[in-house]
């Protein structure tokens, strides 16, 4: 069993005792453990099933690699399943449930899966997708789904915060082990900046677990020289709790930052997602210990070897009180040694090489530790934990040649350098058969901007796994990058460091190396997605030889874990089965995060109001405060209609149109777009962009003009003022003002460079305020300050003076067929003058009025609204606007389209106005009208579409507009819009001009 | 007169101070940067001289700040714009050139703090160290999807501009990246 020991741990705090629970059960452990280490500590060894088969799984290792030990923390708005125990810091009340259980997990009927084994072979995915045909959706998917799986999904909304953070730096090194932290003092003392990440919350990585002897002391003492040398330079960031999580182009990348996961009572954000800009990145992430693939090798209290020493050394937590060693290297007797040493019992080494005699395995002989070489684990023997191994010859077929009882089994099948930052962009990486690893290709580097690499690996991510071979490449991989971001290493001291030389590993793929099929099938590669050594071997029979689909058929690495721990033993399984080297099957592709990364930290800070920006007008307070209905214009709100006394919003929109053609309205306009436009060519540049003509436009006075692009579509439409001789002010649609800034911007910037214009987006400089309706002209009386009398200032025409006392320029245009002015006053204050007006229009009926009422007074006068009438599709002669096309002018953007044939095709669909034959029944939006003949495609032909449709208050009846096909010259017919619950309504095919076609009413 | 901000007097205290700056006066000027008659017109209203690239001059009347090859802002007090455009106006008018009020397009913050480098890089990808970002260096970016302005005027005084209609979110921004608690500690 696993327990606490007496002593020892040099990461907890045994006089702070930390209560936690798993799975219901309150539990102890002490300050500095991690869920992991705690659970060991109370023999809580089974903490998981496995993805498909139920298997009970326990804890493996000791980091991110985990595999097994994933657990759900935390409940409601603060669960997030698929924690790994092991990253976990356990903290005081800690909730944690296991996963893929059910109803229990010492008793799990999904363990049925297992027994049924032999019907999830590899591909069973893409077998059942296939044949039979019927079977994947109605027996396969119901059941997988229920069965298979990890953590469940969360319930509530995330109560927590995240943020990012931008970073620039020199230099990015990511791993603060002692590789690490050796250089970041070469790059640190070189002066350039330097920015360190280390994702456990502890410097220092293995060497103090290892017994690593750095410049003659300790190396935890070296590691606290060095982070306080480091501390004390002004150019030296240091970051722990976060993670390196991926390697982008143009030496961009993210880190992890958790800062209240272990802690949840401090305020603040829980992570941080830094996102840096290096110009070089130094990867010293270390290595990743390799299981052995024996039978049995998935059973609760088999563990990498490393990790085991990790629980005794770092957490003073045995992982079982009798052991058995199974390796190929002499790594793994440290482990041996200080199971030793803390007093607990080494039952057998089982070291498949066939002769060791290298420093380690001599010291555990003289420790009285019983070594076999040659020798191998045939089989794991228990149910829900180890109760012992069988053992056999190595080279044999796994027939057992004795039972050894232990508790706990360590593996070491060498360690793998952690290459996936240098892999992230495209990092090359070269087979080193001698030390059975793939390690960074210094000349093939993930290339930069600049040309050369921006990535370089040094320690023992680099391939240099022996302590004093790593600080030594580290250090010496510090002074290049220094000098490569321009700065100068400092000659110092050489560090020396004492470590115990190691004898070279041996290739071992599987365990023992002739291993009966019926063994291979208790073989696991992949833990987490419960892949085989069967199944690899399957499906290279299959014929799957490439280690991508081979990957994507069996699922090997496809885990949360992605393959850490498996990926390099299921390649040389089937690199064996194919009778390959292992470099010609290849590698799969590494991809970001290196580990996985919440969702929360992904979105950072955009959430809830701070999703997106709205845009609110100088009028939005007071419309919100004053029954403000809202609705999403671009990214401003405008008010759809002003709700009293809680009417509904039909009410109100007619009570809006009846009171502003009746007495007078105030509309919030500031949205539209205002554009100065100014220079010697401002003329020639205006006939450009508009289809009719602007350069002889009179000062003082206004035009309405339409934009078309390059293919002729109508694009945006407003009225353009002369302001001087040189000046321009365009309008635009509410929507188009910074895309028609940018129209203008490009083609000055990059066809017409040569003219003389500048442009300015002044939206927001100006709040512009309609007063519109019959008294409209009286309420502008009564505010006084200038001659707004139609002698002064007629239709279409604009003046600057003061009103009220604010300096305002109004303008006598309309967009309502009413008498109207739209007065633009400075923003600052837009309020002031809104609010004098609605003071001084009380005696003459004022009342605000939203966009619905603009629009149904803009189609009651057959207006046209850009994203109404025109979709994109829509050309100016579609709607009969001939009129505001120049045939003066040479050239203006869309006219060579216009010419093109199907531009200029008669059967283009025209705008018209439609009156249905029953007044009350309004057409719905976007409706076709079809003539009852069927196309060849068996759909109904249409002949037209509705663009705008409403009910008319004014003439009490409803109104609609659309395109019809040869709509023009059928007034009078009456043509059918389907709807669809099956009825037709029909309508009258008129002039789309409903009310006052002569203008009476807005020119007075 | 009841002109108002678009942030009408916000103040918030966090890691830094967050304070809506007043009324203030802002004029974009565009034109040949290049030009004589630029740097008259400038040294007449301003007594200053056209800034190099990305930089800030200021003297007591004002600052202008370059903006692009042929933007300028022009910085001074709310009251003075209109004689400042006039006379821009006319020592400019022979020459093409652009001169407009923007005094009330804007939404101006006043940030004051030690944490402000480390406060604006939670959403400004720009790099904000003292040495790429110096005082008299204005660094127009963004924060989260908006475009914004900003220069510090002394080591713990930074000036923020941003469009007015946003102006409520940047504060509601910038109150939530210098909640206490968040501190970095980078910069």
């Amino acid at each position: 069993m696993s327990t606490r020991l007496s002593k020892g741990g040099r990461l907890i705090d045994r006089s702070k005792s930390v209560e936690f629970t798993f799975d219901g059960k309150r539990l102890n452990g002490y300050d500095g453990d991690t869920l992991a280490s705690a659970l060991l500590a109370n023999n809580q060894r089974l903490v998981g099933r496995s993805f498909k088969y139920h298997r009970p799984r326990g804890i493996v290792a000791s980091g991110p690699e985990e595999p097994n030990a994933l657990v759900g923390l935390g409940a409601g708005s603060k669960f997030e399943p698929n924690q790994r125990a092991t990253t976990t810091e356990l903290f005081a009340g800690l909730h944690s449930k296991s996963q893929n259980a059910w109803p229990s997990l010492e008793f799990d009927i999904g363990g049925i899966n297992r027994i049924m084994s032999r019907v999830f072979p590899a591909g069973f995915y893409y077998k059942t997708f296939i044949f039979p045909r019927f079977a994947w959706k109605h027996i396969f998917e119901p059941f997988i789904r229920k069965a298979a799986g990890l953590g469940a999904a969360p319930t509530e909304k995330d109560a927590d915060k995240y943020e990012y953070f931008y970073a620039h730096v020199d230099v990015l090194i990511i791993g603060g082990g002692s590789s690490g932290l050796a250089a970041a003092l070469e790059v640190g003392r070189s002066g350039a900046k330097v920015l360190v990440l280390e994702q456990k919350n502890t410097w220092g990585g293995r060497a103090p677990v290892d017994g690593v002897v750095i410049d003659n002391e300790k190396s935890e003492e070296w590691i606290n020289k060095a982070l306080a040398e480091l501390e004390s330079m002004p150019n030296v960031s240091l970051k722990n709790r976060t993670m390196g999580a991926g390697v982008y182009d143009h030496g961009w990348a993210t880190g992890y930052e958790s800062l209240t996961d272990h802690m949840p009572s401090k305020v603040g954000p829980r992570q941080r997602l830094w996102r840096i800009r290096a110009t070089r990145i130094l990867t010293t992430t270390g290595a990743i210990e390799r299981p052995l693939s024996f039978a049995g090798n998935d059973l609760p209290g088999v563990m990498l070897a490393g990790s085991v020493r990790d629980y005794i050394v770092d957490f003073g937590t045995s992982c079982g009180d009798i052991m058995v060693l199974a390796t190929n290297n002499d790594d793994a007797y440290r482990t041996a040694i200080a199971q030793c040493e803390v007093g607990l019992k080494v039952a057998i080494i089982l070291d498949a090489r066939s002769s060791v005699t290298g420093e380690l395995p001599n010291k555990a002989r003289s420790m009285g530790i019983r070594v076999e070489t040659g020798m191998a684990i045939s089989k794991v023997k228990g149910s829900k934990g180890v109760s012992g191994v069988s053992i056999c010859l190595q080279a044999g077929e796994g027939i057992p040649i004795e039972e050894i009882k232990c508790d706990v089994v360590a593996m070491s099948g060498g360690w793998s350098p952690i290459v996936h930052l240098w892999s992230h962009c495209g990092g090359k990486l070269n087979w080193d058969n001698d030390n059975a690893m793939f390690r960074p290709d210094a000349d093939r580097p993930p290339l930069g901007a600049d040309g050369s690499g921006f990535v370089i690996v040094g320690g023992s991510a680099n391939g240099y796994l022996k302590a004093d071979d790593s600080i030594k490449d580290a250090i010496s991989q510090g002074k290049i990058v220094a000098k490569q971001v321009g700065f100068k290493p400092i000659k110092s001291k050489n560090i020396t460091v004492d470590v115990e030389a190691e004898a070279e590993i041996e290739q071992i793929w599987q365990m023992p190396q002739g291993m009966s099929v019926k063994l291979q099938a208790k073989t696991f590669l992949d833990y987490q997605n419960d892949v085989k050594v069967s199944d690899v071997r399957l499906a290279a029979r299959e014929g799957y030889e490439s280690v991508e689909h081979t990957k994507r058929y069996t699922t090997l690495g496809m885990a949360t874990d992605q393959g850490k721990l498996s990926n390099i033993n299921g390649l040389a399984i089937l690199a064996d089965s194919l009778n390959a080297e292992i470099p010609n099957v290849g590698t799969t592709t590494f991809r970001p995060p290196y580990h996985p990364i919440s969702m929360g930290s992904i979105a950072g800070d955009a959430r809830g109001e701070l999703f997106k920006h709205i845009r609110k007008s100088p009028i939005h307070n007071w419309i919100e405060a004053n029954g403000g209905f809202f609705e999403p214009v671009a990214d401003w709100r405008r008010p759809y209609c002003f709700q009293q006394n809680d009417e509904p919003v039909k009410d109100a929109v007619k009570r809006e149109i009846l009171n502003t053609r009746t007495n007078v309205g105030l509309l919030d306009a500031s949205t539209l777009g205002k554009i100065i436009v100014k220079g010697p060519d401002a003329g020639k540049f205006l006939d450009m962009l508009y289809t009719n003509l602007m350069s002889n436009l009179k000062i003082g006075h206004c035009r309405y003009g339409l934009m078309c692009t390059e293919n002729g579509f109508l694009s945006d439409d407003g009225v353009v003022a002369r302001l001087d001789e040189n000046t321009y002010l365009c309008h635009t649609t509410s929507g188009g003002s910074d895309r028609i800034h940018a129209w203008m911007e490009e083609w000055l910037q990059t066809e017409w460079w040569d003219w003389k214009v500048y442009t300015a987006n002044v939206t927001e400089q100006y709040a512009q305020i309609a007063v519109v309706g019959p008294n409209s002209r009286k309420l502008l009386e009564k505010l006084g300050g200038m001659d707004v009398s139609p002698e002064a200032l007629p239709f279409m025409r604009f003046t600057e003076g003061t009103l009220g006392g604010i300096k305002v320029r109004p303008f006598r245009i309309s967009f309502s067929g009413e008498l109207s002015y739209e007065i633009a006053v400075s923003a600052s204050d837009g309020q002031a003058f809104w609010n004098i007006c609605m003071e001084a229009g009380k005696e003459f009926g004022i009342q605000p009025y939203g966009t619905e009422c603009l629009h149904v007074m803009r189609a009651e006068k057959g207006f046209i609204m850009i994203g109404d009438e025109t979709d994109g599709t829509v050309i100016p002669q579609d709607l009969n606007m001939q009129w505001a096309i120049s045939k003066k002018k040479d050239d203006f953007l869309g006219k060579r389209a216009h010419l093109r044939s199907h531009m200029s095709d008669p059967s283009r669909w025209k705008l018209v106005g439609l009156k249905t034959v029953d007044p009350n029944v309004i057409i719905p939006d976007g409706a076709y009208a079809t003539d009852g003949k069927i196309r060849d495609s068996g759909v109904k032909n249409m002949i037209g579409r509705v663009t705008s449709t409403y009910f008319s208050p004014t003439l009490n009846r409803s109104i609609a507009m659309g395109l019809v096909e040869f709509g023009p010259d059928r007034m009078g017919e009456i043509i059918d819009f389907p709807t669809l619950d099956g009825k037709i309504i029909k309508a009258e095919i008129c002039n789309q001009i409903f009310l006052d076609p002569e203008g009476e009413r807005q020119n007075v | 007169m009841s002109s108002i901000t678009a942030l009408n007097g916000a103040f918030h205290n966090g890691m830094i101070e967050i304070k809506d700056a007043g009324l203030i006066g802002m004029i974009t000027l565009r034109g040949d940067l290049k030009s004589e008659v630029v740097a008259k017109a400038l040294n007449f209203v301003l007594g200053v001289t056209v800034p190099d690239q990305r930089k800030i001059t200021s003297t007591t009347k004002g600052s202008v700040a370059w903006m692009s090859p042929d933007e300028l802002l022009i910085i001074i007090e709310y009251k003075d714009v209109s004689k400042v455009i006039s006379s821009l106006n006319n020592i400019l008018s022979g020459s093409h050139s652009l001169v407009v009020d923007v005094s009330d397009a804007r939404a101006v913050f006043a940030l004051t703090g030690n944490a402000i480098r480390d406060v604006l890089s939670k959403g400004t990808p720009a790099d904000l160290s003292k040495d790429v970002l110096p005082i008299g260096e204005v660094r127009r970016s963004r924060i989260a999807q908006l475009a914004v302005a900003f220069w510090f005027t002394d080591e713990i005084s930074c000036q923020l501009i941003c469009f007015r209609s946003v102006g409520a979110y940047i504060m509601e921004w910038l109150k939530n990246a210098s909640e206490n608690g968040s501190e970095v500690n980078f910069h």
